[in-house]
């Protein structure tokens, strides 16, 4: 299997403190890494460094065969987001938004209207965002971040606000249906440790546990 | 590139017209500033230097509004990253919103210029017009260019309100210089394009070598 994600001692600082700290994995593709952690343990900044969108500061990271930071701008065509901010404007419809992110990515307009069907947002698509449930929100964004059909997906709590209706439409873009390499940050413990093939723990922005975490283990990274 | 350009500049006056915010908000202060010169100087009518000053001072403190906003929408709902997680040149966000503050200081001047004339000139514009908008327009492209790029270094502060004013005023001294002498013969009682080319000229080196520095460094602006 080839390695989607490498990472060894990568480091990344917010002015003196260290948000992460020596992380050290490797992701195969096509498999689930499930980042488990309290609030401030270095899960988002982990993502965010993932995606090209924050520099390590120290160690080496190899996303999707790209050199990071040095080879970040290959990354956009292959790596989807889908973090805590839906990346939506309030203003716009949910199909120009989409119309918007897909032409940056020169996507059709067909793979915008197949996403709104899969999303089950076709009939409110014509809405502005800002008069949008945040469950509707969540599954415009998750169409968002899979508009470019992207090899990997960085996903941050892609669940929150959806009704069990609305988790179960997103499971074939985002879930593990999906057959993408996915990095999943969660806060839901046994679920996180049921998707994932491997299971990264983090403790103010340290490594503290790795591969098989059993529910023990991970209940543990909260206190 | 320019077809990113188009599809963001498209998006920001699509947001423009919906929420009717910058456009409105520059044009009402300029004409409200028109209309304190009329009564706080106590006269019916301007010429010449006076005249030229209060007219380009007034245009550019307005553009300070438009600037301070001009990245809101990507600030405040995540619009940056958006564009960072595109495989686009970023250059174009660059060229998108000096094109979107060149079109909103258009629209603000297509009401404020003749709202000038109404209130404060004396010899009326006459045949002067095209002179005029040959220097609002030269204006207007600097001022975008030094607007997109300053509104983007405030957008990263925390203090962006007093960031913009604060780094963009200094940097449109040289434009403010050229745009008002350009403009001052315009609206003499005797008047005639006096000296026009040389002011021209220093304002088309103004865009240029601002349009090309803000290409140049504008990448750097968006690093973490």
């Amino acid at each position: 299997m080839i390695p989607a994600i490498e990472l060894d001692r990568l480091e990344r600082r917010y002015g003196e403190r260290r948000a992460l700290a020596g992380v050290t994995l490797t992701l195969e593709e096509g498999r689930t890494l499930a980042v488990l952690g309290a609030n401030g343990a270095g899960k988002t900044t982990l993502l965010r460094v993932l995606a090209g969108l924050l520099r390590p500061h120290s160690g080496h990271a190899r996303v999707l065969g790209a050199e990071l930071p040095a080879e970040r701008w290959k990354l956009p065509a292959q790596v989807g987001y889908l973090g805590h901010a839906p990346l939506l404007y309030r203003e716009l419809t949910g199909r120009e938004n989409l119309r918007y992110h897909a032409r940056l990515h020169g996507v059709g307009r067909e793979r915008v209207s197949e996403l709104l069907g899969a999303v089950g947002m076709e009939g409110r698509a014509d809405d502005p965002v800002r008069d949008l449930s945040a469950g509707m929100v969540q599954r415009l964004a998750a169409a968002r971040a899979v508009l470019h059909d992207p090899a990997l997906l960085l996903l941050d709590e892609p669940r929150a606000n959806l009704d069990p209706a609305g988790a179960e439409l997103l499971e074939p873009l985002v879930g593990r249906a999906s057959g993408r390499t996915r990095v999943l940050v969660t806060h839901d413990i046994e679920g996180g440790l049921a998707e994932a093939d491997v299971v990264l723990g983090l403790k103010g922005g340290r490594q503290v546990a790795a591969g098989d975490v059993d529910a023990a283990e991970a209940r543990a990274l909260y206190q | 590139m320019i077809r990113t350009a188009a599809t963001i500049l498209r998006k920001d006056l699509r947001i423009e017209l919906r929420v009717r915010e910058s456009v409105p908000a520059m044009t009402l202060f300029t004409v409200t500033v028109y209309v304190l010169f009329h009564f706080g100087l106590d006269r019916d009518s301007l010429d010449g230097e006076l005249a030229s000053g209060v007219l380009w001072v007034t245009l550019l403190l307005a553009s300070v509004i438009g600037v301070s906003r001009l990245y809101a929408a990507e600030r405040e709902q995540g619009g940056v990253d958006g564009l960072l997680l595109a495989p686009i040149d970023r250059t174009a966000l660059f060229l998108a919103k000096a094109g979107a503050l060149l079109l909103f200081l258009v629209a603000v001047e297509i009401v404020a210029v003749p709202a000038f004339g109404l209130l404060l000139l004396g010899p009326g514009l006459g045949g002067a017009l095209p002179e005029l908008v040959v220097i609002l327009a030269l204006g207007n492209v600097g001022v975008a260019a030094v607007g997109a790029l300053v509104g983007a270094l405030a957008a990263e502060t925390r203090a962006r309100e007093l960031t913009a004013p604060l780094l963009l005023l200094p940097l449109l001294v040289p434009l403010l210089i050229s745009c008002a002498q350009a403009t001052e013969p315009l609206l003499r009682p005797d008047q005639g394009p006096e000296d026009l080319g040389r002011w021209l000229g220093l304002l088309t080196l103004y865009d240029v070598v601002f349009v090309l520095l803000s290409v140049a460094v504008f990448d750097y602006l968006l690093e973490d």
